[in-house]
Formats: C-alpha cells, structure tokens, sequence
C-alpha cells in the first residue's frame, strides 16, 4: 500500500472528537468566562473608574483568576470539558503562562521557571506585537 | 534472515513489573509486584520517579531470583526520556555493565532480543532486560505542561507510568526464548503525534509477517500475539493491514496498551503506551501465564514511533519500528 | 442584558476555536497567535471596536480582544506621539494584563507543584 493510500485510510477510519458536544460546551464555558468578565467590568464601572482603565483592570482580574485556578490544579480540569471554551479567553492565557512556570520550577527559578513561562504564550506576545506594529505604520500612513 | 534463532537455552529466571498509582487501578491491578502510592513515587521530580520505578524493578526481580547485583553480567535498557536518564540514573547504584538502548516504545523486546543473542553466545550467564517510561516526564518532553489546559483527542494514547525487568540466564529450566525478528523502520507518512498506533501498525504487521514466515509458522501456532501500545484504534488498523497480508488476527491477538487500562472508565482514550507498557504488561501479566503453562508460545511484538517533537516541527513523518521476541514454556 | 449579550458574543467566539481544533490540524499555540492577530486586524479595518461597544467582555475577554487593546493602544499612541507611537502602544496598552500573567506565573510557580490526574 502506498503512502497516500495509507493516510487517506487512517484518516477515513479515525475516530473523530464529538463536534457536537464540544462546540456545546465551548458555547457554555466561554460565555461563562465571558460574563464573570462582564460582571467585573460593572463593578469597576460602578466604581466611578473610566471606560478604559475599568476594562484594563477587568483583563488583570481575568489574567489573575485564570493564574490562581490554575495553580489550584483545577483549569486544565475545566479545559477538559470546555476545550475552546477555556482556551480563547484570556484565562486561557494566564494558564498558558502559570502552567509551565509550575511544571519547569523543577529545573530552577531562572533557567527553568523564568525561561520557560513562555513556551506556550510567547508566540501570542511575538505575534501581537508585530500585528501591533503594523497597524501602527497603517494609522501612521493614514494620519 | 530478520529472524534470529536462540539455540542454546536462555531462560527467565525472574521477573518483576513496578507501576503508578493510575495503572494499579487497572484491569491488571492484580499482576504487579508494586503499586507507587502516588506518581511521584516519594521523590520530587517525575525522571527521578522514573528512576526509581527502574531501579525497583531490578532490586525486585534480584530480591525474587535470590540474587545480588554483581551477579549480572550484562544490563539492557532504555525509556522515552533525552539521553535515556529514567533508565541510566535508575541503574547507576547497581554497578552492572550496561547497554543503553532506545527504540521508543519498542525497547522492551530490543531489550530481551539483545539480551538473548548475547547469552546464547555463551560468554555470559546472566543478563536483564528492563524499560521504564512515565506519563508526565513524557507529557513535558513531548507535549504540554501538566497544568496547561488542552483536549485530547480520542485517537491520543496515555503513557504508561511503569518499569518491568526481565533477568534472563543462560541455560536453567522455565520459560524459554526461542527466537526474535528484528524489525526495519516503516514509514506511512503520518504526521499527527496524537494517533501513533496507525503510525506503528505497519511497522507491526512487516515484523510478524516476517517472523511468521521465518518460522515457517502461522498465527494458530500462539497461545497469544501481544503488540506493544497500538492502542485500538491502531488495533483496528493492524487487522486491516494483516488481513491485506493474508494473515487473521483472531482471539489470541491483544495488545498491551489496551490490557492495561479499562479504556471506557479511564479516561485513557485510545489506551495505554510508552517503553513501560509492554514492559509491565508482559512481565506482570503474561510472563506468570507462561510460567503456569497456561501459554505454551507467546509472541511479544514491542512497537515504537521513531519521532520527536523536534523532527514533527520540521515537518518529518513517524515512523514504526516493532520487534518480535518468541517465549516459549515447558 | 449586557450579560446576556457578553455571554452569547464571547461563547461563538470560542465555538469558532472549538470547530477549528477538532476540524483543523492547527495546535492551540497557532490558533491563540490567530485569535490575537485577527484581533488586531479586525481593530484596524474598524469592524472590531463595534462588536467591542456591543458586546462588553464578550469581545475583550477572548482572545481577539487582546489584539484589539493592541491596536486600539497603537492607534492612539500614533496620535499622541506620532512615529514613537507605532511601538511604544501595543505593549503600553497591554502591560496590565502581561505584567499580572508574569507575576502570577511566577509565584504559581513557586508556590503550587504539578498534581496527577
């Protein structure tokens, strides 16, 4: 049998992950995430804070929450059930930062930990600061 | 000729089968001498727990064969790790002459293929054969770190968190090693570092068929056809390709990665892997079998993806690799 | 109402990441660089900052609304600051969020071991 003929059968017989459900739940955990997000945003609000620095301190508090269940060994729990759900929310971030940063503590805090905090996020950071510049030279140009 | 007949006697004189806390919940529970009570198996990184779950192995398997270290001529192994450190720091209090080995998850019978070669030439008597693997040393080296949040495919296998040691002697009575069918590398271009088992299967299927016709024997010949982590949907695959191949896997074939865990209540999907599984699955279920002579003639077919996540980010394909080894009773 | 609409806007958000891993080959790494990068994209062209005045944290909680503080953040540092703008105002705008992942990161780290599953 060929290659091709090979990969075409392995994938044709492969069991698939249920789409059904995982979009479900996807739905119901990101827009959990997002209105716990929502309701922080309120408080801060009501809290007399401007537009923008309220939703700053929405994004931290987000970025922390994430951080701590991730440390109470709990959001890769969540992300079981809620793959994407839990992925594309900036709680998904932080545990993309805290999950290494625990798992490489054993190598050292600087050549361990500190280097390798970012193996996960880091192109985020890369990629959105070049995304970034170039919308700057675009507003720049079009000044 | 791939297959290597062992003509001078050479025997399992021990044996012994350590595994975390997970697998001691398995179907297989029963059958291993040592259950750790968590993975960290009371030191504070995961390759240390693999080490120890190597050197309990050995110190268990000489402890049941009455024997000390310096009674080992010769040690063969190896595990999933970089530079193979589960196997090489588990065995460096023992002071035994050591061959480190890698072939993925095939190490276990390119341990006991090259262990029974090297005791049929005569020079030495005693030799071990011992592979290890742990699921979160290799979950940081190959995949993500143990918090991160990410789903698995159902097509993803679970690595076994084991190690199991042969001792074999040359000559002596019991259960014996007849012959092994080294394997080559096969390559069917599939990328995808989450459905290995498809990856394995014709590297499998290549090696029994060769084995068959190098004994001029058929599958009815074995009380048991033992892939090593083809899980089941690589399982499924394999009877595909054999079928191809003219040659029926019935009843009598299994596969470790699927004994080992009760796939439907533990969340392993596809099944267990890794150097240990095979490892611990035949030295703490099948070896025992063969003592009893409840099986006569055993084929154990250890399969390894030759990969890493380096090769996989440069666009490389896995590729299978399966030895034979053939145990026979009394 | 602001609840319900966050809810609904962040949920199909993730529901777009959820149909690309399963029908995709694309890792998670690649898909959170797309998320951030669309975010920003979408934040030049104007289609973004709508769907932002919509729907609250729906939009800035996932990830697009990372590139959108980052777009958002160069576009007025550009006005303010001009050329220095162009790079001083993604990562201005973003520091809050990075500097807390950095910090809780680490002391997740010091504090709390990898547990078994």
């Amino acid at each position: 049998m060929t290659q091709e003929a090979y990969r075409n059968r392995v994938k044709a017989a492969a069991p698939k992950s249920p789409l059904g459900k995982n979009i479900v739940m996807a739905f119901l955990f990101g827009g959990g995430i997002c209105t716990v997000g929502q309701a922080f945003l309120n408080w801060y609000l009501s809290m007399g804070l401007p537009q923008k620095s309220a939703s700053s301190y929405t994004s931290m508090t987000m970025v922390f929450l994430g951080a701590l269940l991730t440390a109470l060994h709990v959001y890769d729990r969540l992300a079981k059930h809620g793959g994407a759900g839990t992925l594309v929310p900036i709680t998904g971030f932080a545990n993309a930062v805290a999950s290494p940063a625990m798992e490489f503590r054993a190598e050292g805090v600087v050549l361990g930990m500190s280097a390798k905090m970012f193996i996960i996020a880091g192109p985020v950071i890369v990629c959105g600061t070049l995304a970034s510049i170039f919308c700057g030279l675009c507003y720049f140009v079009v000044r | 000729m791939q297959t290597l007949f062992i003509k001078t006697p050479v025997t399992v004189e021990a044996h012994a089968a350590v595994v975390g806390k997970k697998e001691g919940e398995g179907p297989l529970r029963d059958c291993f001498d040592l259950v750790a009570e968590d993975i960290f198996f009371g030191e504070n990184t995961f390759e240390k727990a693999e080490s120890k779950f190597v050197s309990q192995a050995i110190n268990l398997t000489l402890k049941k064969a009455g024997l000390k270290p310096d009674a080992i001529d010769l040690l063969f192994g190896g595990d999933l790790l970089n530079q193979c450190i589960g196997t090489s720091y588990g065995i460096r209090s023992f002071e035994i002459p050591f061959l480190g080995l890698y072939g993925a998850c095939s190490t276990m019978a390119e341990s006991l293929a090259l262990a029974s070669v090297t005791l049929s030439c005569g020079q030495i008597s005693r030799a071990i054969a011992v592979t290890s693997s742990h699921y979160y040393s290799a979950e940081r080296q190959y995949r993500f770190p143990i918090e991160y949040g990410g789903q698995r495919p159902p097509t993803a296998q679970w690595t076994v968190s084991g190690s199991g040691a042969v001792l074999l002697k040359n000559g002596g009575r019991g259960v014996r090693v007849t012959s092994v069918t080294i394997g080559k590398m096969l390559d069917f271009g599939i990328t995808d570092a989450n459905n290995m088992g498809p990856a394995m299967a014709p590297a499998f299927v290549d090696t029994l068929k060769t084995h068959l016709k190098d004994t001029h024997r058929k599958v009815s010949d074995y009380d048991l056809i033992l892939s090593g982590d083809l899980g089941s949907f690589g399982m499924e695959m394999a009877r595909e390709l054999a079928k191809d191949e003219g040659i029926f896997l019935g009843e009598n074939y299994a596969d470790c990665g699927c004994l080992m865990f009760d796939l439907k209540r533990q969340d392993v999907h596809a099944g267990g892997s890794g150097c240990g599984c095979s490892a611990t699955v035949f030295c703490g279920a099948i070896l025992p079998e063969l003592e009893s002579g409840k099986y006569r003639r055993v084929l154990l077919i250890s399969t390894g993806a030759l990969m890493s996540p380096t090769a996989i980010q440069q666009g490389e394909s896995i590729c299978g690799i399966a030895h034979a080894v053939c145990f026979e009773g009394e | 109402m602001d609840y319900l609409k966050a809810f609904i806007v962040g949920g199909v958000l993730c529901v777009i990441g959820q149909v690309l891993i399963d029908r995709t080959r694309l890792t998670p790494a690649r898909i959170l660089v797309g998320y951030v990068v669309a975010g920003a994209i979408l934040t030049l062209i104007g289609v973004y900052d709508p769907l932002v005045q919509f729907a609250g944290a729906g939009a800035t909680v996932p990830l697009t609304g990372f590139g959108y503080c980052l777009a958002n953040g160069v576009k007025e540092a550009v006005e303010k600051q001009g050329f220095l703008g162009i790079f001083t105002g993604g990562l201005t705008a973003t520091a809050g969020g990075i500097a807390v992942a950095i910090l809780c990161g680490f002391l997740a780290g010091l504090f709390s071991k990898p547990k078994a599953k």
